[in-house]
């Protein structure tokens, strides 16, 4: 049985039908297209699928679409500003070189905006804790932090 | 050269897109294809009696079923044993879908396609497959004992034996020298399963049109996987294309093709008629690509009072896993590779290969190379502590000199060609790892320890690789090379190179990688080898382009070829810099036309006067087009170096490991990007520190994986990675033009020798098999501790 469902995403209501198994990360990939958020472990470890639900970072793979009927969802397409400018977090990760396949990076950014947004200083221990949740298997992590407060520093500039 | 852009940390190119979610990844293409899902076998080994696909047959959606018995004779051929070797003497690899026999959990048994996955993975689970289970050969040591066969034709399950001798100059062998030497020592080692694990997962998508065929796949050599598909299905090249698109990470695993999937989703879309696209989950990845590394290595080596090697012999068992379609280079890798940046007296290195009813082993980043550091850092650590020493003296006193390069190591490598290394300067390398970690203050106590690891890494290998390069009459600079990419910037360091090498400016430079529309003719990303092989080839091609533009230029600025130069897109006269044309008019005066489609056409048009009427407007032996194409086929691999040292911290009770300071001093000649080559050796350590501490397969005497899952497959996380210092030394190749070496693989390759060398210092015990998790480390202190 599908249901109809409505999904705020990155700013746009989109009504979808799913069948109730369809995972959001499923849905938001192949229903809606796009294709920016990807899929790593599919048992929520990895990180690869995180969105943000009404601003909170969760495993897009572990969450069904229509529990979240209704919720506004920002993925990696969502971060840019409406003009197209990179937001701090994109502009320092490439600034530092903060990700090489870009595989998992949807998942990070998500997650680094949110961090920022609740910790705009972090230390470099809540940094690392703070992406905790994210494999990478490319870059060691060492450029990621550095984009994290490099990111930090220009959400400061900025406001 | 006039744009300096070589050498400097030029921001990604790809990383745009990337970061914006418009990367295009295999499972972001066709949305409107159906979806591939496989019934893999549950069983480590076992014979098929039967397959009832009768109870899938109603699930809504279902397209198609197939088995082997329903693959054509072509289709359904076993898959091409890929790196013959006259030592692999019953080399085996597995069918596209399981034929009579599965020989690991995981292999492919039925292939289902359906109107998208949810449905696919449904008619899989009401499949229903009857297996005579057969006794697995789990473990080196039940392989070798030979009493189970993983096939039953390969007696004592032995794939392949190889002896290599590398007598001392004398002429006496490594067994006699060992036995004259003043000092003995035998020991064995231990090296547990890994596996490249990229985040994205393989992945096919076919499209058929009838006449052609055109695939993409997450891959790491698309212009292979195309010979091979076309030969497989019986298509004519000509007929078939093969895009690897953003790819999600490699690390080896997708250097191996075709994949039964890159065999069975091309055919299922041919056969049906519609796109048909199979994106691997992860527990799939698990159970079914491949993994590396397991080895167990017998050591005995002879050395004087100075700690000099005068005799090394190491015996190798090497756990091939259930198939060799790559042949058997992780072993030879290891064998040639082991003997790092040191000349030895004399060298007897023999490996032995074994089937095991488990997943496959092909190279993962390093490609054997780790086992091998392993074994000659663990020697050097265990003969300095035999004579007292320190453990960097013994290093130093082992060293080839860095004027004895080129230096023959008496070896056939893994190219087939001779182990000849280069360049290098290893005692000023072990000078600025010592300085870089403090190795000399260092203050030991118990329960903090430092320890130290080098290796020699060849690099580069052949046969070749191809650069095209065209200017376009808007300016624009396209480049193409046939290998693929998996994050290691290509689009950046080649477009750095084109625009060095051209005097324009970066911004007009595009770069396409692993496209056989762009360029057909290429071997693969693997090996450390991309910025080496492809980067000068399309360095080549670049001169060769320049010339021309400088030719053709000089006749329109009536000046001598020799008297131009190019900067910022303009060919000007040296000096003068009034007398200049630009490229984008260079590239229109290239082609002459008839037609006057744009407004720059229409100045090559045939009135426009800017042709001599006395020659033909194409002259002989030229070409139309301001492009060039040319190839890099090093006569040698060419070989980098490093050495990494890390001070660790062990908990004294519950014997947690921390890395508390990770230092690397590393030597690519060259760099290009260093920005790039640094975060290559960054991602190298973490997979290193990832396989030194947390990682391994964990099969259980049934064959079954049990830890696939990154629940329990300990990949690190940042809070696992120790912040990496880096220093480098530039030793240029004198084999290639740009005097590069690669950098891809570095920096994983030392890591588990410099834990184990740490771990060794701040406990007190020989640390000799490796990972080592907290409670084996808990364990060896009560056995070595009472």
């Amino acid at each position: 049985m599908e249901h109809e469902i409505t999904l705020v995403v990155n700013g746009t209501a989109r009504r979808v039908r799913v069948p109730a198994r369809r995972l959001l990360s499923d849905c938001l990939r192949h229903d809606l297209g796009l294709t920016g958020t990807h899929v790593g472990c599919e048992h929520g470890v990895c990180g690869c699928c995180t969105v943000l639900l009404e601003g909170r970072p969760v495993r897009s793979c572990l969450t069904f679409a229509v529990t979240v009927d209704g919720a506004e969802i920002t993925t990696v397409e969502g971060l840019a500003g409406s003009d197209g400018r990179l937001s701090a977090v994109q502009r320092a990760f490439a600034e530092c070189h903060g990700l090489q396949c870009g595989f998992c990076t949807p998942g990070f950014l998500c997650t680094v905006t949110a961090l920022l947004a609740d910790n705009p200083v972090p230390t470099d221990d809540e940094v690392i804790e703070g992406i905790s949740g994210n494999l990478c298997r490319c870059t060691g992590y060492q450029n990621i932090v550095k984009a994290v407060h490099r990111a930090a520093e220009l959400r400061a500039e900025e406001t | 050269m006039t744009t300096k852009l070589f050498g400097e940390p030029v921001q990604r190119r790809e990383d745009p897109r990337l970061l914006t979610g418009q990367g295009r990844y295999l499972d972001d293409l066709g949305r409107e294809a159906l979806a591939a899902a496989f019934v893999r076998s549950p069983h480590a080994h076992a014979r098929i009696r039967d397959i009832d696909v009768g109870p899938a047959l109603d699930v809504e959606g279902l397209v198609a079923v197939y088995t082997w018995e329903d693959l054509p004779e072509r289709v359904g051929r076993a898959l091409p044993l890929l790196i013959p070797h006259p030592a692999l003497t019953h080399g085996r690899t597995a069918y596209p879908l399981a034929r009579e026999v599965v020989r690991h959990v995981g292999e492919p048994v039925v292939m289902v396609v359906a109107t998208d996955r949810y449905a696919a993975e449904d008619a899989c689970a009401l499949i229903e497959v009857d297996y005579e289970l057969r006794k697995p050969v789990v473990g080196l040591e039940e392989a070798v004992h030979g009493a189970q066969l993983v096939h039953e034709d390969v007696p004592g399950n032995v794939g392949a034996h190889l002896v290599q001798e590398v007598p001392a100059p004398g002429g006496h062998g490594a067994r006699e020298a060992i036995e004259a030497a003043p000092h003995t020592l035998s020991f064995r080692l231990d090296i547990e399963r890994s596996a490249s694990m990229p985040l994205e997962g393989r992945g096919v998508y076919a499209r058929w049109d009838g006449r052609d065929l055109r695939v993409y796949s997450s891959t790491q050599t698309s212009t292979s996987v195309r010979m091979a598909v076309a030969a497989a299905l019986g298509l004519p090249l000509p007929q078939v294309e093969v895009i690897a698109p953003d790819v999600g990470g490699g690390f080896g695993v997708k250097i191996v093709h075709p994949w039964p999937e890159e065999v069975l989703v091309p055919w299922a879309a041919m056969t049906l008629g519609r796109e048909v696209k199979w994106a691997e989950d992860r527990r799939e990845h698990f159970i079914s690509s491949a993994h590396e590394r397991a080895q167990v290595q017998h050591v005995r080596v002879g050395f004087d009072d100075e700690g000099r090697v005068l005799g090394l012999d190491v015996s190798i068992l090497h756990d091939h896993g259930a198939y060799t379609p790559y042949g058997i280079i992780v072993p030879i890798v290891t064998s040639t590779q082991l003997l790092g940046p040191y000349r030895v007296g004399a060298y007897r290195v023999e490996f032995t290969a074994v089937y095991t009813n488990t997943v496959q082993v092909t190279p993962y980043r390093g490609a054997g190379r780790p086992q091998g550091v392993f074994c000659m850092e663990r020697t050097m650590d265990k003969i300095a502590r035999h004579l007292g020493k320190d453990r960097t003296a013994v290093r130093e006193a082992n060293f080839i000199r860095p004027e004895e390069f080129p230096y023959d190591q008496g070896m056939i490598f893994q190219d087939g060609r001779p182990l000849i290394y280069d360049s290098g300067d290893y005692p000023e390398m072990l000078r600025m790892i010592k300085e870089l970690i403090g190795w000399d203050s260092f203050e030991r106590r118990p329960g903090r320890g430092i320890g130290i690891g080098c290796y020699v890494e060849g690099t580069g290998v052949g046969p070749y690789e191809g650069g095209h390069v065209q200017i376009t009459s808007d300016g624009r600079v396209h480049v193409s090379t046939g290998l693929t990419s998996q994050g290691q910037g290509h689009e950046t360091a080649f477009a750095q190179i084109a625009a060095a090498e051209l005097g324009v400016p970066i911004e007009r430079v595009s770069v396409v990688t692993g496209d056989t529309r762009r360029f057909a003719y290429a071997v693969g990303t693997f090996a450390s080898r991309a910025a080496v092989v492809s980067g000068n080839a399309i360095a080549l091609a670049c001169r060769k382009v320049r010339e021309k533009a400088l030719r053709i230029a000089a006749d329109a600025l009536e000046a001598d070829p020799a008297d131009l130069d190019i900067a910022d897109g303009l060919v000007h006269v040296a000096g003068t810099p009034s007398a200049s044309i630009p490229l984008s008019t260079v590239a229109v005066l290239a082609n002459p036309l008839r037609y006057a489609f744009d407004e720059e056409a229409a100045k090559a048009t045939q009135f426009s006067g800017t042709a001599s009427p006395d020659r033909p407007p194409v002259a002989e032996g030229e070409e139309p087009g301001l492009e060039g194409r040319d190839y890099y086929s090093p006569i040698r691999s060419t070989f980098a170096a490093g050495m990494h040292a890390a001070v660790v911290e062990t908990d004294p009770d519950t014997a947690e490991i921390k890395v508390v300071r990770y230092a690397v001093v590393h030597d690519c000649g060259r760099l290009i990007n260093p920005m790039i080559v640094e975060g290559q050796i960054h991602g190298g350590v973490a997979q290193g520190i990832g396989g030194a501490l947390y990682e391994r397969m964990v099969y259980d005497q049934h064959g079954q994986l049990v830890n696939a899952s990154f629940m329990d497959f300990l990949m690190p996380y940042a809070t696992e990675v120790p912040h990496v210092e880096t220093d480098h030394l530039e030793t240029p190749s004198p084999l290639n033009p740009l005097g590069i070496k690669g950098a891809g693989e570095a920096g994983v390759i030392p890591v588990s020798a410099v834990i184990a060398s740490a771990v060794e210092d701040a406990e007190g015990f020989a640390v000799d098999r490796m990972p080592i998790s907290p409670s084996e480390l808990f364990e060896a202190r009560r056995r070595n501790r009472g």
